[in-house]
């Protein structure tokens, strides 16, 4: 056998750290320190909150977003974030808990962004996520839809869409799919 | 074909090239070795484990490096012998068509190699605690997921006890990738085409050198279709079989969770991708290719993955063995045009979630509220916290952001650490004064 603990000893030596003791117990796991820190240098701003329907359970919370500029002006959109053990190596999942009209965002709640899925890196943390979700609502993207009949109406007809964007919030129906008021 | 095995002729000339590794010293080997019966006894008497589906190769490896008495763990639960593993697990007959892949493998090697014994365990590895995984000497692995490579090396490294030095478990890992060098959105349309040349060996002294964790950033996340292409203008079979998977099981079975083990499950996501495929005019959605898509696998190639398992379980041989120098510690294969490999030393991450910051115990007042403990550590010379967020893997004890956060774990500040903690349990402490994380155990005097 090698002499790894040799190594160890001196290494430990070195350090001059004392040695553990105790029996062990259920330790902190890599993906909640992480959130821990992600969520420490949040930049939260005035148009968003967040909330913790556990607060001893932070891989699970919900993020309400409310513009304050852009088509979406006066509406309070709740997402749901789930962050699984293998986070970072694995991306939040994000779920919009409420049925709305947005192109990248259909009626089940998915949400298209790159950084959820294709482009996601373990270097990105969670405020990378909000800023993007943010920026949904500021900038509805047409090219990359989800909801292709809202895209359709962005291209096609930017003031209808508006129109359609502001019945919906307001609870009512676009092309006869109904959807739920999420005015402030 | 037929189930016979051959048995060497002269059983103790097997191990006549071993043994003369062995037995005397080499231009490598380390100065204070002791080469002869002394190590071939420890070699003979190591007991190793092996994790994840090892496959036939390790196990025929390490049978033959001269380890005797050798457990598997494998998770693959429902994981037996199909037609199509034949052409290269060689350790499998026709006959054995449906069987426990562990076992057939356990009883085709004990049955050829005359001495040694293989404990297969059919389960998790997370199944398994710390008293399990001690018992071993050194843990070989050949899992197929990062997130049961993260579990074993958190595992191990928490197992360090200073006070044991048999607590200290050599990791030697191997993989094999399917991701070609420059793995850009382009080349997600060619997912299909993308066969394992590519693999790595690595060897993990726990706490000593750098940890899967402090290479996380190494490995690539798999490749994934943007859902927007999936949900709109699919291209290729694997889009609508995405879509089946992702999209409309959503939508038309909510309240079924998704496994990708339950034939059921596979089967309803194959005729849905189908039906799409037909929609949108694409061919070549097959059972098989759902199968790939939804598991993510990758296409075996028998040399990478032979390659790969022999300097893994090289490594195991010279670590338990000494009579080389281990590989420091990460070895690359690129196997794609010809064959290339690079050996470089990866190096700890000072800011490592996992080996780099082991807990350091510190002696704490029971009494004492988290309130005057958070104060405490901005002044002690060991920490100088000044806004902490800190808890245990249970509790969030005190959060400073965001506000609800905050307000919610506020209470707690009152509170002594007696009614928060148990004596001995470890927090960790995060500040946004420093790029690393802390972990202490707080013993109560």
């Amino acid at each position: 056998m090698l002499k790894i603990w040799s190594m160890k000893q001196q290494q430990q030596q070195a350090e001059n750290a004392e040695g553990a003791a105790g029996k062990k117990k259920k330790k902190v796991t890599a993906a909640q320190l992480r959130v821990q820190r992600d969520l420490q240098e949040l930049t939260l701003g005035e148009t968003m909150k967040m909330s913790f329907p556990n607060p001893d359970d932070i891989l699970n919370f919900t993020l309400t977003i409310e513009p304050d500029e852009g088509m979406y002006k006066g509406g309070v959109f709740n997402f749901s974030f789930t962050v699984n053990q293998n986070f970072p190596h694995d991306p939040p999942k994000v779920k919009c808990t409420q049925k709305i009209y947005h192109p990248n965002i259909d009626l089940e709640g998915n949400v298209c962004l790159n950084i959820l899925r294709e482009d996601w890196k373990p270097v990105l943390n969670l405020n990378a996520v909000i800023v993007g979700m943010q920026f949904l609502f500021l900038e509805p993207n047409a090219s990359d839809p989800l909801n292709k009949e809202a895209a359709d109406d962005l291209r096609l007809n930017r003031d209808a869409f508006k129109r359609n964007v502001r019945t919906s919030m307001a609870g009512g129906s676009v092309r006869n799919v109904s959807f739920e008021r999420v005015l402030r | 074909m037929a189930t016979s095995v051959a048995v060497p002729l002269n059983e103790k000339g097997r191990w006549n090239h071993l043994y003369k590794v062995l037995s005397k010293p080499g231009p490598f080997s380390d100065e204070d070795w002791v080469p002869g019966e002394e190590t071939i006894n420890a070699l003979e008497s190591s007991k190793i484990l092996g994790a994840g589906g090892l496959g036939c190769e390790i196990l025929k490896n390490l049978a033959l490096s001269g380890f005797k008495d050798i457990h598997v763990i494998d998770m693959g639960i429902a994981d037996t012998i199909d037609i199509s593993n034949l052409n290269r697990q060689f350790l499998f007959r026709q006959a054995d068509i449906g069987k426990p892949k562990a076992e057939v493998a356990a009883a085709f090697v004990e049955k050829r190699v005359k001495g040694v014994k293989i404990t297969p365990y059919v389960g998790k590895i997370q199944d398994k605690d710390e008293d399990y995984y001690m018992q071993f000497k050194i843990v070989i692995c050949g899992l197929d997921s990062i997130e049961a490579r993260r579990w074993i090396n958190s595992t191990l490294i928490g197992m360090v006890d200073l006070e044991n030095p048999e607590s200290l478990k050599p990791l030697v890992d191997g993989g094999t990738e399917g991701r070609p060098p420059h793995s850009n959105y382009l080349n997600i349309q060619k997912l299909i085409v993308y066969t394992g040349f590519k693999g790595q060996a690595r060897v993990i002294l726990p706490t000593l050198s750098s940890c899967i964790e402090c290479q996380l950033d190494m490995h690539a996340p798999r490749p994934a279709v943007p859902l927007c292409t999936i949900a709109t203008i699919p291209r290729q079979p694997q889009h609508c079989i995405e879509w089946a998977h992702q999209i409309a099981w959503q939508e038309k079975r909510k309240d079924d969770t998704f496994d990708s083990d339950d034939m059921e499950h596979i089967s309803w996501v194959y005729n849905t991708a189908l039906e799409r495929a037909q929609q949108f005019h694409i061919h070549g959605v097959t059972f098989q290719m759902t199968q790939g898509v939804v598991k993510n696998i990758i296409p075996a190639i028998a040399s990478t993955n032979a390659v790969i398992a022999a300097s893994t379980t090289s490594e195991v041989l010279k670590i338990a063995t000494s009579c080389n120098p281990y590989l420091e510690n990460y070895m690359m294969y690129a196997g794609e045009e010809g064959v290339y490999t690079y050996t470089f030393e990866a190096e700890k991450k000072a800011d490592c979630p996992v080996c780099g910051n082991l807990a350091r115990n510190m002696d704490v007042d029971p009494n004492m509220t988290l309130g005057d403990f958070i104060d405490s550590l901005g002044e002690k010379a060991e920490a100088q916290l000044k806004k902490p967020s800190m808890r245990t893997e249970e509790k969030t004890l005190y959060q400073r952001f965001p506000p609800q956060l905050e307000e919610h774990t506020r209470p707690n500040l009152v509170l002594k650490l007696s009614e928060l903690l148990e004596n001995g349990q470890e927090i960790a402490v995060s500040d946004p004064a420093y790029t690393i994380d802390f972990r202490f155990r707080l013993h109560f005097r």
